[in-house]
């Protein structure tokens, strides 16, 4: 398949009229954004207006775009999805994920190494940029194992696989479950200037576990997962960030205590990041009362109680969580069909993530717009240590154009991704992507993928 | 398509039937996957029904002709003798065609998943299969995918719906009543799909529910049952018209849940002086297969309150009503 470096670049794009926000500078008016091969050139009331008038007499040179009632944002990134390539192309691969990724407005995602092989070595970093240039519909930065095969017994050569492009390293789905192991990946990473992620997961609390242990869980008799088994995970990795100054992000933050460690943390000055999924913001575990052993609703973190989801959404309003991520995990339908306790954990994320975030969080005044969008874009940019995430003149020319009005179905049927396992199936939302500009080039236009 | 389906077989259920009375029988559910939710009127209709049948056992020539023709099949995962005995007894006393499958046999130890299996009996043409799986939630996977009618053995931790009504067909028989007794059940009771089918089954028909057993087989959040829940015995036993016992299951002390059977016996097990804090007429059951000396003394199992082999009587006409109920047959 085609990657979006093949689509045609047009020498300037002009997006008109919008109401244009960049978190970066605070900047949320009416303006244009000019871009010009592939970078962002200037942006400002009319900054377009001489481009318009010439785009009829120059012949395609010239693309503009009518945003008037649209929102014009920095490229949305995702800095936690399962690609699935190698070895599960079953599941998703690099070309149908950043499908997902652009249909959903992410013009970058960051791809968890657990595939088969885990990427833990450089040339499978280089495999998973090579697939991504060839295939990709949007940015891909491949994360690098911690430890060998995610094994968590030795240091994965983390330097090398940073040379070739890592941005950040995990062990995200087997996570390191030694402190001094974590330690030493701190230290190690740390050197090189990249970031940990760990997803916090104390497994002795939560081998066997399917949900959240509480009410519900007893209720249908499953094995529960309890609080204590993310909150003692992310209490050790805070501990060992502060002893060794290094840089750690957690991953999928889900309970209120968890956030209370880190709100400490942040406020003692540890180098602490963490994210938060759209599903553990408008879900909670009551939801398997409902739709008893419905597979599409096994993750893990688990759904938590109500009490926790109150408690994450006013962190990501108050700062304590940095951005939110989606953990898109795609499944066959074969990993998902089968009784509860056997089910693949995970659900896809990219294409609803931002029409829940608009829809549940900025529609009823949780966070502002320029909060939400900060906390999909700006955010991500700033903790992986890439570009993007602005709309700062000579930052790179990917945009997300988003309709805020728009009312839509989630039919999982018309996803891109391979996986169709999401819980909010025939959920009505307000709000989606309709433009998604990568590098300057339109990967999707009118809410139809261009590649 | 698997919404569909179940609409479809659910809608064949929807129209009223007679019963002896001459009313409409309050029975319209293709499956029996747990007794949470169940209604007094229908958990009345199947202890009238099941009381009515038990009349066969007693026959010298024990067998009628109610449910010839019908094809039922018995799916065991997990092994049991007792329960999947009483349904073959059940199904035979009523002509029923019975196959069984047991996880030895089947494809399930081929790698062949519940789906495929599910499907391949739809195929065959069965119109009820009785299941006992170890994954809580798996007759519910299966029933919502198959025309044919499913009862639940036994899942996981969940649910085990005919042993709660035998417990409280025993009860009635015994008390007369469910409405406004004491009943106490006492053991592991997180990991106790009888506790809970119990529970739900006995708290519809107006009985109070007391619930003990060492913290470690507590859940966490003692109101999710919605019943006062204690770690002493003494406590739930103190005035209780009924007394359950739970099997201890002895894997769980490698699991750290208890340290030796030794200690178990001496805080939970049921002595009599224990029992005596119960009323002096109060019934003693239990699921079996018990464990003689560890959560019940021999002394105690064997004992005048002892109803515990009637439980087992029960279980099978209990186990009729529930295969002619759902089959939408008349017990006569």
């Amino acid at each position: 398949m085609k990657s979006w470096r093949e689509l045609p670049l047009p020498e300037v794009l002009v997006i008109r009229g919008g109401r244009v926000l960049d978190p970066a500078s605070g900047l949320d008016d009416v303006a244009d954004v000019v871009v010009e091969e592939g970078v962002i050139r200037r942006v400002g009331p009319d900054a377009g207006e001489g481009y318009a008038r010439r785009a009829g007499e120059e012949g395609g040179r010239i693309r503009v775009l009518d945003a008037r009632g649209l929102v014009v944002t920095p490229g949305l990134i995702d800095m936690h999805v399962h690609l699935r390539e190698p070895g599960q192309d079953y599941k998703e691969d690099i070309a149908s994920g950043t499908r997902a990724a652009a249909c959903g407005g992410f013009t970058a995602v960051a791809a968890m190494p657990n595939t088969q092989p885990v990427i833990d070595t450089l040339p499978l970093v280089e495999f998973v940029r090579t697939q991504a240039e060839r295939h990709g519909a949007a940015r891909v930065y491949p994360i690098g194992a911690v430890t060998k095969g995610s094994q968590g017994q030795e240091l994965a050569p983390i330097g090398e696989m940073a040379e070739g492009g890592a941005t950040a390293f995990s062990d995200d789905g087997h996570p390191v479950a030694t402190a001094e192991l974590m330690r030493l990946a701190l230290l190690y990473a740390g050197q090189f200037g990249r970031v940990v992620i760990d997803h916090c997961e104390e497994k002795s609390l939560t081998q066997g576990g399917s949900m959240h242990r509480g009410r519900v869980s007893t209720l249908l008799g499953l094995h529960g997962m309890p609080s204590t088994g993310e909150d003692i995970a992310v209490a050790r990795n805070l501990m060992l960030a502060e002893e060794t100054g290094n840089r750690l992000h957690i991953a999928h933050l889900s309970t209120g205590r968890s956030l209370e460690l880190v709100r400490q943390a942040k406020a003692r000055g540890v180098q602490v990041t963490c994210e938060v999924t759209p599903h553990h913001l408008v879900l909670t575990d009551e939801s398997l009362e409902q739709h008893r052993y419905d597979t599409n609703y096994k993750m893990s973190p688990p759904l938590r109680p109500a009490e926790d989801v109150e408690a994450l959404r006013r962190g990501l309003a108050d700062g304590t969580i940095d951005c939110i991520a989606t953990d898109h995990a795609p499944h066959h339908a074969d990993d998902k069909e089968v009784p509860f306790p056997e089910a693949a954990f995970g659900i896809v994320g990219l294409e609803t993530a931002l029409g829940l975030v608009l829809t549940h969080l900025v529609q009823p005044g949780v966070l502002s717009l320029s909060q939400a969008i900060a906390a999909l874009s700006l955010a991500p940019a700033r903790i992986l240590g890439v570009p993007g995430g602005t709309l700062a003149e000579g930052a790179p020319g990917d945009i997300t154009v988003i309709d805020p009005a728009a009312l839509w179905t989630v039919d999982p049927s018309q996803f891109a991704s391979r996986g169709r396992n999401t819980p909010f199936g025939g959920l009505r939302l307000t709000g989606r992507a309709v433009h998604t500009v990568v590098g300057g080039r339109l990967v999707m236009e009118n809410g139809e993928l261009n590649i | 398509m698997m919404r569909t389906g179940l609409a479809m077989s659910w809608a064949r259920f929807l129209r009223p039937r007679g019963n002896r009375k001459g009313g409409p029988v309050m029975w319209h559910r293709k499956d029996l996957l747990g007794l949470e939710g169940l209604t007094r009127p229908e958990l009345e209709t199947i202890l009238d029904r099941a009381e009515r049948l038990k009349d066969i056992l007693a026959q010298p020539e024990k067998k009628r002709t109610t449910l010839r023709g019908r094809s039922v099949l018995t799916l065991f995962f997990e092994a049991s003798t007792r329960t999947r005995t009483s349904f073959e007894m059940a199904g035979k006393f009523l002509s029923a065609d019975l196959t069984s499958i047991s996880p030895s046999t089947s494809s399930a130890q081929k790698g062949e998943t519940l789906l495929d299996t599910a499907r391949n009996l739809e195929a065959m043409g069965f119109d009820l299969v009785v299941m006992r799986h170890q994954f809580s939630g798996a007759p519910q996977f299966l029933a919502e995918r198959l025309a044919a009618h499913v009862i639940n053995a036994g899942d996981g931790l969940h649910e085990h719906p005919t042993q709660g009504l035998l417990d409280m067909m025993t009860i009635r028989e015994k008390k007369g009543r469910l409405d406004g007794l004491q009943v106490a059940i006492i053991g592991d009771i997180v990991h106790s799909r009888v506790a809970r089918s119990d529970l739900w089954g006995l708290r519809a028909m107006g009985a109070q529910v007391r619930l003990a057993g060492p913290a470690t087989m507590l859940p966490d959040d003692l109101s999710a049952f919605g019943v006062d829940t204690f770690t002493r015995p003494e406590e739930a036993l103190e005035g209780a018209d009924v007394v359950m016992m739970l099997r201890v299951q002895l894997e769980r002390q490698q699991r750290g849940l208890f340290p030796t059977p030794h200690e178990y016996s001496r805080f939970w097990g049921l002595t009599p002086e224990r029992l005596r804090l119960a009323k002096p007429d109060a019934l003693v059951m239990h699921p079996g297969p018990m464990n003689r000396g560890l959560e019940i003394p021999t002394e105690v199992a064997d004992g005048d309150q002892s109803v515990i082999l009637e439980q087992v009587t029960n279980g099978v006409a209990v186990r009729m009503a529930c295969l002619t109920l759902l089959l939408g047959v008349d017990d006569k």
